[in-house]
């Protein structure tokens, strides 16, 4: 993680933060209620900082050092922001014969990032992500909820385009 | 009552080619013809052809229309809902006669599949209940918490001889007879369901979800009865955000059936599920590193024993299944041990899904007696492999299995067959390659894959898959020894031996199967400097053939890095120094005069 580049300071609003403490009231007394608050978090603010991590140390009394070490265990959560138009190659085996590592590949090249980084205008942010089930599409990548399949490397400048806004 | 049904399919697949937007349109022109009091239109899971999706299957005639888009639902509403005239062109080849069309289930993708887990799926609306009720479901709880003694059902699936779905084997009703054993004086016991579906190219539990996902709580609900646990825990993908949907749907409606919550069916039995959102981790799928997970921490495995049926989660007596295993269960119940017995080899009670994927015409969701021949599978229900390129090797067990190669393709999959020659069964992904595919390569892809989703609590697995790695890397660029080879053999033994879960001890299954099979391939890489498939770019090199090149100078125009030269009407020659192996000139040569070695 440390060699991934954070370039997009933490800006959290308060409606945001209300929100949050909302959920860890409702949650707290639950047994493992760690990851649904974690979960629910990462949907509030689009990523998990330190900034909300500590917050959440506050109020359920679970050390910091504990979260950390959550939210880096697990793919899911991020402790950078995902851009504005969140780019997922699927790289499951269904999707890795048919050629979806070369998608990967040029997308880093298109977008001169590395996978798991955001475009510093926090546009596009880049990442590989484990069978999402449209086998029969292979290979496959998601914009956001856009799902585009039976890929080739040639459509992907074309593709980029469409999210020109 | 309507008189028609469209059935469309909501599972992930056809979702993903817009199924979803197909729906709405096809309702609106419905509602604008008229005839919504007439035909209903209804959102299944998935049938299985993924590949020809979006799917619509049109009753009561049966009509199977494939790859279907939103400009074609004007016309299926026009021409066939509102004058009986079938839309010919939009059929699925394969169902049409010259004196109709036959039924699916006589097509080659269907004919030898038996649907036991998939039953439901692309049948009923999962979001409905009671299309549930309707087809048999809750009747198994039922019949369990008024008729059956807790021993009897844990007999009966002892009796039936169904093993655990998710990999690895494991007699079911072993599982539920020490959780109810061993412990005689536990407050509180645990029935959890494993939908972690991890496997990338694996979708069969995802399909249950989305298909049918009341049949898994009727499931746990009779694990709980047989055990005596009142409360159910899913792990399941977050990934999966339709499989989520649906199962909250469905634990609501359960609840407000009474077939779920206090008191099920008037007798003293109580039993309620919650959902848990794994959150990413491969490693969740071990069932000790599942249930830390559950509790809040990093999903890291422990040693067993003790075993989750003396002490699993929250340090409680517990079961783990997996979804497929509990969509067999309901149905064991109803129609009896000798039923489910009937299928399958001596050793494999039942079906086994398999979601099919890669290099093959059909790709989707099958569910086969075990024994089925992977000829069977590939050939005739895959319907082979695709541009007329040779089988090489189906790919079984994901990161944890190994392959099959073309000279046992007439092995009959159970659990015990595949073991025996170095892969497993797995989950059920099923992933088919031709003669393009490089198993060194697919060895490697396997291998980071691990490396990434070790947990690195032990060193065997955290170190040990990582040097692999580096060795594979090594080969793939040229750089390997035969003694790398070697060493690479002995570091898989290794790991295999020390690591501490499942993930560790089956890690090296992708490079021992490989190298048992294409050590030759191995051996190009390294002796030869040689990809044979033409994979490994750093082992390639691209060649202009003097006799075939017109000197049209397309390719050297198109080189990105000026690495082709020659005059014109006269053979160009590639610059090995420069050129970077993209492949561009080969797309654009119009003579097949250029050739990647």
């Amino acid at each position: 993680m440390g060699s991934k580049k954070n370039t997009v300071p933490f800006n959290g609003t308060p409606e945001q933060e209300k929100k949050l403490l909302e959920v860890i009231e409702s949650l707290k007394g639950d047994k493992g209620c760690l990851m649904p608050i974690l979960q629910q978090a990462q949907d509030i603010y689009g990523y998990l900082p330190v900034e909300v991590q500590t917050i959440i140390a506050r109020e359920t009394g679970i050390p910091l050092e504990k979260i950390y070490g959550v939210v880096t265990f697990y793919a899911q959560f991020s402790l950078m922001p995902k851009g504005k138009y969140k780019i997922s190659v699927c790289l499951g085996t269904a999707c890795y014969v048919k050629g979806s590592g070369d998608i990967y590949n040029k997308l880093m090249e298109l977008l001169g990032i590395d996978g798991g980084e955001c475009t510093p205008d926090g546009k596009f942010s880049l990442e590989a992500c484990r069978c999402i089930g449209a086998c029969g599409l292979a290979p496959v990548l998601t914009i956001n909820e856009d799902v585009y399949g039976r890929l080739t490397v040639d459509e992907l400048a074309g593709i980029l385009e469409k999210y020109s806004d | 009552m309507y008189r028609s049904h469209v059935l469309i399919c909501g599972g992930t697949g056809c979702t993903s080619s817009g199924s979803m937007k197909i729906a709405d349109k096809l309702q609106a022109e419905i509602d604008k013809n008229g005839l919504t009091s007439e035909v209903q239109v209804v959102k299944t899971g998935c049938f299985g052809l993924c590949a020809l999706g979006p799917i619509m299957i049109v009753y009561p005639e049966g009509s199977f229309y494939s790859m279907v888009k939103e400009e074609d639902i004007e016309e299926i509403v026009a021409e066939h809902l509102l004058k009986g005239r079938i839309v010919t062109r939009l059929l699925y080849k394969e169902t049409v006669t010259e004196d109709g069309i036959k039924s699916l289930n006589d097509t080659a993708f269907y004919k030898k599949q038996q649907r036991v887990a998939l039953r439901n799926c692309g049948v009923i609306n999962p979001e409905n209940i009671d299309e549930y009720i309707g087809t048999d479901g809750y009747q198994a709880l039922g019949k369990v918490l008024t008729e059956m003694t807790p021993d009897e059902v844990i007999q009966t699936i002892l009796d039936s001889g169904l093993r655990g779905r998710g990999g690895g084997g494991f007699p079911t009703g072993m599982k539920w007879k020490l959780a109810k054993n061993l412990v005689q004086d536990a407050d509180q016991k645990y029935v959890c369901c494993n939908a972690d579906e991890g496997d990338p190219g694996a979708f069969m539990d995802r399909s249950v979800l989305e298909g049918d996902p009341h049949v898994v709580l009727e499931a746990m609900a009779i694990a709980g009865y047989a055990i005596g646990a009142t409360q159910g825990y899913i792990y399941v993908r977050a990934e999966y955000p339709i499989a989520v949907k649906r199962l909250e749907i469905a634990i609501n409606q359960a609840r407000e059936y009474g077939l779920l919550g206090k008191n099920i069916f008037g007798t003293d039995f109580s039993f309620d599920i919650g959902l848990r959102l794994g959150a990413g981790a491969f490693v969740c799928g071990e069932e000790t590193a599942l249930m830390t997970s559950i509790e809040g921490n990093r999903g890291e495995p422990r040693p067993r024993p003790p075993f989750p049926a003396e002490k699993g989660l929250f340090g409680k007596p517990t079961i783990l299944n997996n979804v497929e295993t509990y969509a067999n269960i309901p149905q064991i119940i109803l129609k009896g041990v000798d039923w489910f017995t009937s299928m399958g080899t001596e050793k494999s009670k039942g079906t086994k899904v398999f979601a099919l994927g890669g290099k093959i015409n059909n790709t989707g969701l099958v569910e086969v007696p075990m024994g089925t021949t992977l000829r069977t599978v590939i050939e005739e229900i895959g319907g082979g492999i695709p541009n007329g390129k040779k089988f090489k090797a189906a790919q079984t067990g994901g990161p944890s299995g190994g392959c099959i190669p073309a000279e046992h393709i007439d092995i009959e999959i159970d659990y015990d067959n595949l073991v025996a020659i170095g892969s497993m069964m797995g989950s059920g992904g099923l992933i088919v390659m031709d003669e393009d595919n490089c198993m060194v390569d697919i060895a490697k892809f396997f291998l980071e894959f691990t490396v990434d989703e070790s947990c690195g609590k032990c060193t065997p697995c955290r170190i040990g898959t990582r040097r692999l790695l580096e060795m594979l890397d090594k080969i793939t660029k040229g750089q390997g020894t035969l003694e790398d080879i070697d060493k690479m053999e002995q570091l898989c033994y290794y790991i295999k031996a020390n690591s501490l879960c499942g993930l560790g001890q089956t890690a090296p299954n992708p490079v021992l199967s490989t190298l048992k099979f294409f050590r030759d391939e191995y051996i190009a890489h390294v002796v030869d400097k040689k990809c044979p498939a033409g994979v490994c770019k750093d082992l390639l090199s691209y060649e202009i053939i003097a006799d075939k090149c017109k000197g049209c100078t397309a390719c050297a125009r198109k080189c990105p890095v000026g690495a082709i030269s020659g005059e014109v009407k006269n053979p160009h020659v590639i610059d090995k120094n420069k050129c970077i192996k993209c492949g561009a000139c080969i797309d654009t040569c119009k003579f097949n005069a250029i050739e990647k070695k």
